[in-house]
C-alpha cells in the first residue's frame, strides 16, 4: 500500500437553509492511500456525494458552508486552498466522474471538443496533440470506432459508451485520485459489470487511486480494497472488504449486510433495516443509528461512540457494543 | 436541410394568401373614400366617379381582389393611388430606413440584453442581478414614445449631443446606393457623413431596442439559471475549466435557444412594427409609410406593404428554425 494521499479529518459541510444550518456531513473521517480503491457505502442522504463535492470544493457557496475539518490532499488543505489552486486540481490531480451519464455530458459540443479541452486547460499542448491523445484515451478505455466517436454527440452515444467517454475525460490527465460519484447506478447490469471492470483494469494500470461513492454492496465487494460506511453525515465503520463483509461490527453494517437478498436462501420476505435514514441534524445528541438499532441502549441515546478500533487491523467501527465486547474480553 | 427549406419556402404560399384576404377584407372594410381624399371633400361627384373608374374602384370586391392577386403572382405589387408610383420602386428606401435602425436597434438590444442576462445569472441575487432585472423591467413597461421624447428632451435638446430626428442632414443628403446610409456612406468615401449617420441612429435605436433588449436580457437569466444548475456544468467544473470559459463555451450555447427565438420574434415585430418610434423621430421607414397610405386609403400600397412585411417575418423565423440547427446538434430536419 502506497503512502497517504487523501486524509479528510472532521470534515463538516453544512447547508444554510431558511429552517437554519442542516449539517449534511457532520465530522466525516476518511483516508485514501495512492494506489487504493475505497468505498464510501451509504443510504441516500448520508452524506456521501457532499463528501465527495466537498472534495472537489463544488459545493455551491452559499448554500453551503465549510464549517469545520480539513482535507488533506498530498499534505495541502484544500478547504484553505484558493480558488485558482483548485482549478489546478480539478481534473488534473483529482477527477470526477457522476451517477448520470446521459446528462453528464454537454449536448452541444463533440466527444473530442470535451476531451480536449481538459487537456487544454492543464497541459500545453497544440489542438493536434490534443486531439490524438484524446482519440488513444478513447481507445484506452474501450470505445471501438474511436475516430468516429470523437466526432460524435453525447446523444448519439448509449449510456455506457457515453460513461467510458467520462472516464476516458476524468482520466485524460492522470489523475492520482479518481471520485467515482454513483458511476453505474444508472446503468444496465450487464454494462455496469463492464464499467467495473474497466474501472479495476485502469486502477492496475494507471495506479490512479479511487474513492468509490456507492450504495451498492456488490460494487464494493466486486472492486473496493476497504470499505467506508457512512450513516447521517458520519463515519460508522471502516475496514478491509472482507472485514466488512465477514465480520461487520456496527448494527447498521449489519443491516446492510442482511438485506443483500441471497440467492440459496428461500425467504419469504426479504430484511430491510427498520425506519428511515434521520433528517441531517435532527438528531442532536447520541448515537445516530440509536433509533433503527436493534440493539440500542440507554447509553447510545445520550452519547455519541467514538470511532474505535476493533480486534482486527485497519477495521474501526463506532458503536458501544465493541467497547463492552473489549470490557468483558 | 435543404429539403427542409424548400418546404417552408412553399409553405409560405398559403400563408401569403391567407394574408392578401385578411387584408383586403379590413382594409375595404373602413370607411372611408380614396377618391375623396385624394380629391378634397368639395370635389364634383362626376370627378369623384371618374376617378373611381380609373382606379377600377367600382368594380366588385371579388374582381378588384382577382385582379391584385393577378399583378401579385406576375411580381407586380401595384401602383400608389395617391402618388402614382410603382409600389415596388417606392417602398424600397423605406424599407431600407427601417431596415437599418431595426439592426441597429437589435444589436444593442442583443448585445445588453443577452451579456446582461449571462451576468445576472452568473451573479444570481447580487445588486447587479437586481439592479438589471430592475431596468429591465422598467424597460418592458416604458412607452416608447415617452422614451423617446424624453431622449431627444435630454440628449438633442438639453445636452445638445446628438440629433433629434431624421436620417440625415438635409443639407447634406448620402449619395444613395443601397439606401442603407451606414453602408452608402462608406461607398462614397465620406467619414464624417457615416459619423454623422451613426449620431442619427442612436437616439432612435435605443428607443426601439429597449423593449427587445428587455425582454432578451430576462430570457437569457432564466435560460441561463436553469442551464448553470444542469449536471454537464459541474462537470465542466469538476474539469477545472475557467468560469469564463465554461459560461460562454458550455452555458451559454446551451442557454441560447430560447432567447434566439425571442431575438426572432422581436426582430418581426420592429421590422413592422416601429410606427411610434419612426412618428416621434421623423424616420422615414416602412411604419411611416403603410401609415400614411392608411390615412389616404391608399389600398394598393396598405395591402402590398403588410404583405410585404408578412414576408419578412415568416422569413426571419424560418431562418430563427435553420439557426436552431446550427446551434443544437439533436436538431436534424428531415
Amino acid at each position: 500500500m502506497g503512502s497517504t494521499l487523501l486524509e479528510i479529518r472532521d470534515l463538516r459541510t453544512h447547508f444554510v437553509t431558511d429552517q437554519g444550518e442542516i449539517p449534511a456531513v457532520d465530522g466525516m473521517d476518511l483516508v485514501i492511500h495512492q494506489g487504493e480503491i475505497v468505498g464510501v457505502v451509504g443510504e441516500s442522504g448520508c452524506g456521501k456525494s457532499v463528501t465527495s463535492l466537498s472534495v472537489m470544493r463544488l459545493i455551491p457557496q452559499p448554500p453551503g458552508k465549510y464549517a469545520g475539518g480539513s482535507i488533506l490532499f498530498k499534505g495541502e488543505d484544500l478547504v484553505q486552498a484558493k480558488e485558482k489552486r483548485m482549478k489546478q486540481i480539478r481534473g488534473d490531480e483529482i477527477s470526477m466522474i457522476f451517477q448520470e451519464p446521459m446528462t453528464s455530458l454537454n449536448p452541444l459540443l463533440t466527444i473530442g471538443d470535451q476531451i480536449v479541452e481538459t487537456l487544454r486547460a492543464h497541459r500545453s499542448m497544440s489542438r493536434k496533440e490534443a486531439s490524438s491523445q484524446a482519440l488513444e484515451m478513447l481507445k484506452k478505455v474501450g470505445i471501438s470506432r474511436a475516430e468516429t466517436i470523437l466526432r460524435g454527440y453525447p446523444h448519439q452515444l448509449s449510456g455506457g459508451m457515453r460513461q467510458r467517454v467520462m472516464i476516458a475525460i476524468a482520466l485524460c490527465c492522470e489523475p492520482e485520485l479518481l471520485i467515482a460519484d454513483e458511476p453505474t447506478t444508472a446503468l444496465d447490469v450487464t454494462i455496469q459489470a463492464q464499467i467495473l471492470d474497466l474501472m479495476k483494469k485502469l486502477n492496475e494500470e494507471t495506479g490512479t487511486a479511487i474513492m468509490m461513492i456507492t450504495h451498492d454492496l456488490g460494487v464494493v465487494a466486486e472492486v473496493c480494497h476497504r470499505v467506508v460506511v457512512m450513516y447521517a453525515g458520519k463515519v460508522v465503520e471502516e475496514g478491509t472488504v472482507r472485514e466488512i463483509f465477514e465480520k461487520p461490527r456496527h448494527p447498521y453494517t449489519q443491516g446492510l449486510i442482511r438485506s443483500i437478498p441471497k440467492i440459496e436462501e428461500d425467504v419469504k420476505r426479504l430484511y430491510s433495516i427498520p425506519g428511515n435514514v434521520p433528517k441531517p441534524g435532527s438528531v442532536k445528541e447520541g448515537c445516530r443509528f440509536a433509533a433503527r438499532c436493534e440493539h440500542v441502549m440507554d447509553k447510545c441515546l445520550h452519547s455519541l461512540p467514538e470511532l474505535v478500533p476493533t480486534t482486527s487491523p485497519g477495521h474501526r467501527s463506532r458503536c458501544w457494543l465493541n467497547t463492552i465486547e473489549e470490557v468483558a474480553n | 436541410m435543404l429539403n427542409y427549406t424548400i418546404r417552408r419556402l412553399l409553405m409560405l404560399i398559403p400563408v401569403l394568401l391567407g394574408m392578401t384576404i385578411i387584408v383586403f377584407s379590413i382594409i375595404h372594410a373602413i370607411p372611408g373614400d380614396p377618391a375623396e381624399v385624394i380629391l378634397g371633400e368639395k370635389a364634383s361627384n362626376s370627378s369623384k366617379e371618374a376617378l373611381r373608374k380609373e382606379l377600377k374602384l367600382d368594380q366588385p370586391l371579388l374582381v378588384q381582389y382577382g385582379d391584385y392577386l393577378k399583378k401579385l403572382a406576375a411580381g407586380d405589387l401595384g401602383t400608389s393611388i395617391r402618388t402614382r408610383e410603382p409600389i415596388s420602386a417606392e417602398i424600397t428606401p423605406y424599407l431600407a430606413a427601417t431596415l437599418e435602425l431595426t439592426l441597429v436597434a437589435m444589436a444593442f438590444a442583443v448585445f445588453f440584453g443577452v451579456n446582461a442576462g449571462i451576468l445576472s445569472a452568473w451573479k444570481q441575487n447580487s445588486w447587479f442581478d437586481y439592479l438589471s432585472m430592475l431596468i429591465a423591467l422598467i424597460g418592458v413597461s416604458m412607452p416608447i414614445f415617452w422614451l423617446g421624447l424624453m431622449e431627444q428632451w435630454l440628449f438633442a435638446l438639453e445636452l445638445k449631443w446628438l440629433p433629434s430626428i431624421g436620417r440625415m442632414n438635409a443639407r447634406d443628403p448620402v449619395e444613395s446606393v443601397t439606401n442603407l446610409y451606414l453602408i452608402d456612406s462608406l461607398l462614397s468615401g465620406r467619414a464624417d457623413q457615416f459619423w454623422t449617420v451613426v449620431k442619427h441612429l442612436i437616439l432612435p435605436g435605443i428607443a426601439l431596442g429597449t423593449i427587445p433588449m428587455a425582454i432578451i436580457a430576462r430570457m437569457t437569466r432564466s435560460s441561463m439559471l436553469e442551464v448553470l444548475r444542469s449536471d454537464y456544468i459541474r462537470t465542466a467544473k469538476a474539469k477545472g475549466l475557467s468560469q469564463m470559459f465554461i459560461i460562454y463555451k458550455h452555458a451559454l450555447r446551451n442557454a441560447f435557444i430560447p432567447v434566439l427565438t425571442v431575438i426572432g420574434l422581436q426582430f418581426g415585430l420592429l421590422l413592422g412594427g416601429a410606427v411610434l418610434t419612426e412618428t416621434i423621430f421623423a424616420w422615414p421607414g416602412v411604419g411611416r409609410y403603410i401609415f400614411d397610405a392608411i390615412a389616404s386609403r391608399d389600398y394598393p400600397v396598405i395591402q402590398s406593404g403588410i404583405l410585404i412585411i408578412a414576408f419578412i417575418f415568416v422569413l426571419i423565423n424560418l431562418l430563427v428554425d435553420l439557426l436552431y440547427a446550427a446551434v443544437d446538434p439533436r436538431i436534424n430536419f428531415k
